[in-house]
């Protein structure tokens, strides 16, 4: 198990586009991958409504735990997403 | 009276009663299913979110083309809700489970969705719910088989209003004759919506955040598409002062209409052609009424949208014979689809869908040469369709040379195979598109292949400039009046002319008539325009003096920045009017 905290560095936040990125992202991957956010809400990051409902806005740090076959692959493609600021800016 | 300012979404000014449409209050009953009829309940339900995809995808389409990749990619969201948990897991355990119809299945599952969102404290992501709502609307239209139109029984023409409204509900609005205009509380100026109500021409003011509540059936209204102003039960003078407004815009109109079947032709006796651009989605008769000179750019993406299946040689047949003979012999201007490889991939064929950047990938003629196939049906109907009429072909996203060849090539493939085969055809002129900088470079070598070429501004502009046009913080350096680009322009014409060979302009620009003066003076030989602002450009033609003009476009292209050639055109604009 791989445990990673992440910042949100994109100005609007994990809105709908940049869910649907990390979504697509974790689904690629065979391990279980969860984001926490500051409150403790944890979710499914394969789960656009779960991503969404974390209201991540910029400056904000997530908590990313993934679980099984290639996690550490899943950890770098989601980690790099956020750092790439889903490519908005 | 009550004002608000809203944010305006479609040009235009309607004034009438208000007639509220509720979308949101779908009253959904709750029934027990029967012993056994459980997964009957759960692949209606599943047919629905296969329906609703479709739909999605097809918007998908539509807005990839007219907006963008940024802006589908909120699109690709939506589908991502549908493959959630909640719908493909969630909701058929609980069918399976309490034995209750889909629908309710359905609500309760957005009302915990809803009130999930509803506890969150920043606003902006609160607002995020409505990308459920949305879809999950979407769904339940498609299992109530929605015909429940309050539009179907309007009496009196009126203005509509609705908390939010759906793309599709702006489609019906153009086919009922009583609908004014409309506002809703939610959306933007590039929201869905309002995309649609432009290209139907609606009035139309979104963003008003909660006033419509404050609305009731039968109020007076007043929306103002232009400047984003909505008004409520208006004071008599209000009214008589939007009248009149309303009066100039349309005395303006009628100045207008009477230029149709005139030429367009400035003062000094010089001819610019002006053809229409159209939409396979459009009828082939649906702007005859404007006598224009032609088609200069019949886009066929429709065609290949909404669908699951590529569309028929006999399909495209009938579409562009259809068009042929609607225009009678004027010259029509097919252009191959401009489709990319998600749209390929979901017609069955083989492309890619995961591009980093679609813009300058995979799409065009790049995606016809590589499956041919596609690139042969489309040319075999429209050189059938050609002996009745009078078409030409042309290919989208050129870069070099060896595309036309290539297409060149396939070109005389397909004549030889209808010859072969005994089929009535009559093969046609190939043009080509220049929306690509190294296109217009090397015009003079690309034309070695080529008939004639149209030249695509939208995407000129935005390849020159370096420039998405939809991504907001680069969008204001996208420019038109850029001297690079009006250089480019220049270079094509010149160099076309120096091989006899013909230009037209496709893009937005030329639906500009400020544009019109340094097009027609550059020597561009036809302007193709959209059939809102054809009778506006012909205008503008005609009140060009072409020597003048002539010399002037020479002149700007020396100038150093879009900046002076604008407010050079705006003071000789002044002079003349």
């Amino acid at each position: 198990m791989i445990k990673k905290q992440i910042k949100v560095v994109n100005e609007l936040g994990i809105h709908a586009r940049p869910a649907g990125l990390i979504v697509n992202a974790a689904s690629s991957f065979p391990c279980e991958v969860w984001l926490e956010n500051e409150e403790g809400m944890n979710v499914n990051a394969k789960s656009i409504m779960g991503v969404m409902m974390l209201a991540a806005a910029c400056g904000s740090v997530l908590t990313l735990t993934a679980k099984g076959s290639h996690e550490e692959e899943a950890v770098k493609t989601i980690e790099k997403l956020f750092k790439d600021k889903f490519d908005e800016d | 009276m009550l004002i608000r300012k809203g944010i305006p979404a479609s040009l235009g000014i309607a004034m009438g009663p208000v007639l509220m449409v509720k979308k949101d209050q779908i009253h959904v009953e709750k029934h027990i299913i029967p012993p056994g009829g459980e997964e009957a309940e759960i692949r209606r339900f599943n047919t629905a979110v296969a329906a609703t995809r479709e739909d999605l995808n097809a918007m998908h389409a539509r807005v990839m083309t007219v907006l963008g990749r940024k802006h589908a990619r909120i699109i690709e969201s939506h589908n991502l809700i549908l493959s959630d948990a909640v719908i493909t897991h969630d909701i058929p355990v609980q069918i399976k489970k309490f034995h209750i119809n889909a629908e309710y299945a359905l609500q309760s599952a957005l009302e915990n969705i809803e009130k999930q969102f509803s506890r969150i404290d920043n606003e902006y992501f609160r607002e995020r719910r409505f990308d459920f709502i949305d879809v999950f609307k979407q769904i339940m239209g498609k299992l109530s088989c929605e015909k429940k139109n309050p539009l179907e029984n309007m009496e009196a023409p009126a203005v509509i209003a609705a908390s939010s409204l759906f793309p599709s509900d702006t489609i019906a609005f153009r086919d009922n004759k009583k609908v004014l205009g409309f506002c809703t509380d939610l959306g933007s100026k590039a929201s869905h919506t309002a995309i649609f109500a432009q290209s139907v021409g609606l009035p139309a003011v979104v963003g008003l955040v909660d006033f419509t509540s404050q609305m009731r059936n039968g109020d007076y209204i007043i929306i103002d598409g232009e400047q984003g102003t909505v008004i409520l039960n208006p004071t008599a003078e209000i009214i008589e002062s939007y009248r009149k407004r309303r009066a100039e815009l349309q005395k303006e109109e009628r100045f207008f209409q009477r230029l149709r079947g005139l030429p367009a032709i400035t003062v000094d006796g010089h001819t610019v052609e002006l053809f229409l651009n159209l939409d396979s989605e459009d009828s082939p008769f649906a702007w005859k009424s404007l006598k224009a000179d032609g088609v200069g750019l019949y886009r066929t993406e429709g065609l290949f949208m909404n669908r699951t299946d590529l569309p028929s040689e006999e399909e495209q047949y009938k579409k562009y014979s259809a068009l042929a003979r609607a225009y009678s012999g004027l010259p029509v201007v097919v252009r191959t689809a401009d489709i990319g490889g998600d749209r390929a991939t979901r017609l069955g064929i083989k492309g890619l869908s995961d591009e980093r950047n679609p813009f300058m990938g995979f799409r065009g003629i790049r995606l016809f040469l590589k499956y041919p196939e596609l690139l042969k049906t489309q040319l075999r109907a429209v050189f059938r369709a050609n002996t009745n009429g009078n078409l030409s072909v042309m290919v989208p996203m050129v870069a070099s040379c060896c595309e036309v060849e290539a297409v060149r090539q396939i070109a005389d493939v397909v004549v030889n195979e209808l010859a072969r085969e005994g089929k009535k055809h009559r093969k046609c002129r190939l043009g080509i598109m220049i929306e690509i900088p190294s296109a217009a470079l090397t015009v003079d070598k690309l034309l070695d292949s080529a008939d004639f070429v149209s030249i695509g501004t939208n995407d000129l502009v935005q390849y020159t400039l370096a420039v998405d046009r939809v991504n907001q913080y680069v969008s204001a350096l996208y420019e038109p009046f850029h001297p690079a680009v009006l250089r480019l322009i220049h270079l094509v014409t010149e160099s076309a002319h120096r091989k006899g060979k013909k230009v037209s302009i496709c893009g937005e620009m030329a639906s500009s008539p400020e544009a019109a003066s340094f097009l027609a003076g550059t020597g561009v030989d036809a302007l193709s325009a959209t059939p809102k602002m054809y009778l506006r450009m012909k205008n503008a033609v005609r009140n060009l003096n072409f020597r003048i003009a002539a010399t002037q476009a020479l002149s700007v292209l020396d100038m150093p920045g879009a900046e002076q050639v604008r407010e050079f055109y705006d003071r000789e604009n002044r002079t003349i009017f």
